[in-house]
């Protein structure tokens, strides 16, 4: 007996914007080889087709669709347009960036373009299957971005270990789904839940094994200590700009997942991942924050501070409310612009075989571009938290979450090591400001690094003045 | 009886050659022993009544997969191993947290209950077969995990040449640049990934 199976096309409406950046991808690959002399073209194909995607996102009605496996919600509308915006940004750098190093570029944008399909997948996963193919999606292609300069051994063993790590992490997570699966028989998330209480498994041992890999899996991949060690290595290794999308990109859509998984899924286990997640927020502030103060290399020290970010980015998940993943998604947001503004510098400064990536060559900064200089004293007021930049407008929701759900400690010590990172925020200010140049070549600006910068710019400082309506699309994301 | 002895068998040999097959030295040997591995796998299945999915475990992975293994294990001779610094010096500390985990995970086991029933129980597998209940669930209710699979061997594809391709000569001018110092990095990481 043969039953044909009718095709259920109203399904196919909320995915289109990834189909159509999967069109974008195929097409990218496609013209790069066969009108190799259009390749100026393609930078500008991948901006088009990312904002025409978060166009359609953003016009999109809330919708399930494939018997629940793809949610399009506030949630999901949210995270996507974070994680197209970054690769926007980062699309836009690329252009600079390709002065520095030589990479094939149809591959490159391609990759990039595959990489954001995966993001926009896993902030739309409803079941656990989806989940983890979105995450695998999203990360094979860093893996080869990491890998792309082939001419330094440093991204070789970046991409090596990021490989290896991102493997391992996959493998503990899928450990956990599969617990997870055969305790409830169902991969659905939002129906875990149902039957986590129907069950009775709230405090089931295995369940909480579960929990446990669960929660490393994705400690690991958004790294949160004491699962960074990975970090510092692979940011620094990996070309700039990929660096600059990876601190962004796949952290945000592991954010997406994680708080999928935690706030919707497993919310029962609250009293359990809570007290966990404010543990292991504290310590990654404190390992991200005091190894970032005595780092050499600016890259580097991005790095660190990355993972305190993600420290700080837990604060409001960890609170478990409704409230506090708003503040994690607006902080996330704001995150963004912020980190990608200090990514943009530092490519700025260099220079063909010259990496120029340590703190000394931010000496005199102010003297010889005093505009990079200024847009860089703005970004790291932002990511230190000082008002009336959007950092502190982040940081201070997802403090408020935090100590609304009772976390007083937690909150107590994110303070004082937002304190800590003043001092090595601000001292590569002091070096900008208060020295004298070491060099005096000029920056080059190319016009994609120009628009980049200004969006930037108009996120920390806009959001910092008016972060109303960001709050409120926050909030709105959740009902 | 026969079932858990089988499966005590097939979960001994899986975890042994797991563990030789990423500790033993000459690469050709590991693949072998991810060949018993694999074999064990198929096994597992065909206690769980899924004789499709054994035998494609079988011809899809063992024959296929791990002979292109061998190919390019020969193809691409490593002469030197790479070495990368372990983020934790001491190998114990690894060993000693394995070991926990493996306990941990052990003394769980008891508290582990069967969650609710799947849309496919025993007999419905058995009347329709499991090759037809298999690709009847795959390309329905499992449609979009399916092509997002298909997605990601094309991005594999597309990872896996673009690490493994020549450096095009002269199409990118690199001012400044060290002199290239071959693709044998690259190649080293194809093998990996």
């Amino acid at each position: 007996m043969i039953s044909t199976v009718t095709v259920n096309w109203a399904d196919v409406g909320p995915i289109l914007p990834e189909l159509l950046l999967i069109s974008i991808g195929v097409l990218l690959i496609g013209l790069d080889l066969f009108s190799p002399r259009q390749r100026q073209i393609l930078p500008w194909l991948t901006v088009v087709g990312c904002l025409t995607a978060l166009a359609m996102i953003m016009g999109s009605r809330p919708s399930i669709s494939f018997g629940g496996m793809f949610l399009t919600d506030g949630f999901s509308v949210f995270f996507k347009s974070i994680c197209l915006v970054g690769v926007i940004l980062t699309t836009l750098m690329s252009e600079h960036f390709r002065r520095i190093i030589a990479m094939p570029q149809g591959e490159y944008y391609s990759l990039l373009v595959f990489s954001a399909v995966g993001m926009l997948i896993m902030a739309s996963a409803g079941d656990l299957m989806v989940l983890y193919l979105g995450l695998e999606l999203m990360a094979l292609p860093v893996y080869a971005l990491v890998g792309l300069h082939k001419k330094e051994n440093r991204t070789s063993e970046a991409a090596i270990k990021y490989f290896l790590m991102g493997g391992f992490a996959s493998a503990l997570l899928l450990f956990g789904m599969s617990l997870v699966y055969g305790l409830t028989g169902t991969t659905d998330i939002g129906r875990i839940g149902e039957l986590i209480n129907s069950l009775h498994l709230t405090n089931n041992p295995a369940l909480l094994a579960a929990l446990s890999l669960l929660l490393a899996g994705f400690c690991f991949k958004v790294a949160v200590a004491p699962f960074h060690l990975w970090t510092p290595d692979v940011y620094e290794g990996a070309p700039t700009v990929v660096t600059a999308f990876m601190s962004v990109g796949p952290k945000v859509a592991g954010f997406a997942i994680f708080s999928r998984v935690l706030f919707f899924g497993l919310p029962q286990l609250h009293d359990h991942w809570g007290p966990v997640l404010a543990v292991l927020a504290l310590l990654t502030m404190a390992v991200g924050n005091i190894t970032a103060l005595c780092q050499q290399s600016l890259k580097r020290m991005l790095a660190y501070s990355a993972i305190a970010h993600a420290g700080y980015a837990l604060l409001g998940l960890l609170a478990g409310t409704t409230e506090g993943i708003s503040a994690t998604m607006t902080y996330l947001f704001i995150y963004m612009f912020m980190n990608m503004g200090a990514f943009a510098i530092l490519m700025l400064l260099a220079t063909p075989g010259q990496p120029h990536e340590s703190i000394e060559d931010c000496k005199g900064l102010a003297a010889r571009s005093p505009i990079a200089a200024a847009l860089m004293l703005v970004f790291l007021f932002s990511l230190t938290g000082i008002p009336p930049t959007a950092g502190f407008i982040g940081k201070f929701y997802l403090l408020k979450a935090a100590f609304a759900a009772g976390y007083t400690m937690t909150v107590v010590g994110a303070v004082l090591f937002s304190a800590i990172s003043a001092y090595f925020y601000l001292r590569v200010v002091r070096y900008m400001y208060m020295t004298d140049p070491q060099q005096n070549s000029t920056l080059q600006y190319s016009p994609g690094m120009i628009v980049a910068l200004g969006l930037c710019l108009i996120g920390v400082v806009g959001l910092g003045l008016f972060p109303g309506s960001l709050l409120d699309w926050a909030a709105r994301a959740l009902l | 009886m026969f079932d858990q002895l089988f499966f005590g068998y097939c979960a001994l040999m899986i975890t042994t050659s797991g563990i030789l097959a990423i500790s033993l030295r000459n690469p050709v040997h590991c693949v072998l022993m991810v060949l018993v591995l694999f074999f064990h796998m198929a096994g597992l299945y065909l206690t769980l009544q899924a004789e499709f999915l054994a035998a494609v475990q079988i011809i899809v992975y063992a024959g296929a997969i791990l002979v292109l293994y061998l190919f390019v294990l020969f193809l691409v001779s490593i002469r030197q191993e790479l070495q990368l610094d372990a983020f934790i010096p001491n190998p114990w500390v690894g060993r000693i947290i394995a070991v926990g985990l493996g306990a941990g995970l052990i003394y769980v086991i008891p508290a582990f209950t069967l969650g609710e029933k799947g849309a496919w129980p025993l007999a419905a597998i058995e009347e329709l077969t499991h090759t037809k209940a298999l690709g009847q669930e795959l390309f329905t209710t499992s449609l979009l995990p399916f092509e997002i699979a298909g997605l990601i061997l094309l991005v594999a594809l597309i990872g896996g040449l673009v690490l493994a391709r020549r450096e095009e000569v002269g199409s990118v001018v690199n001012e400044g640049d060290a002199v290239p110092q071959g693709n044998a990095q690259g190649k080293d990481q194809e093998v990996v990934s």
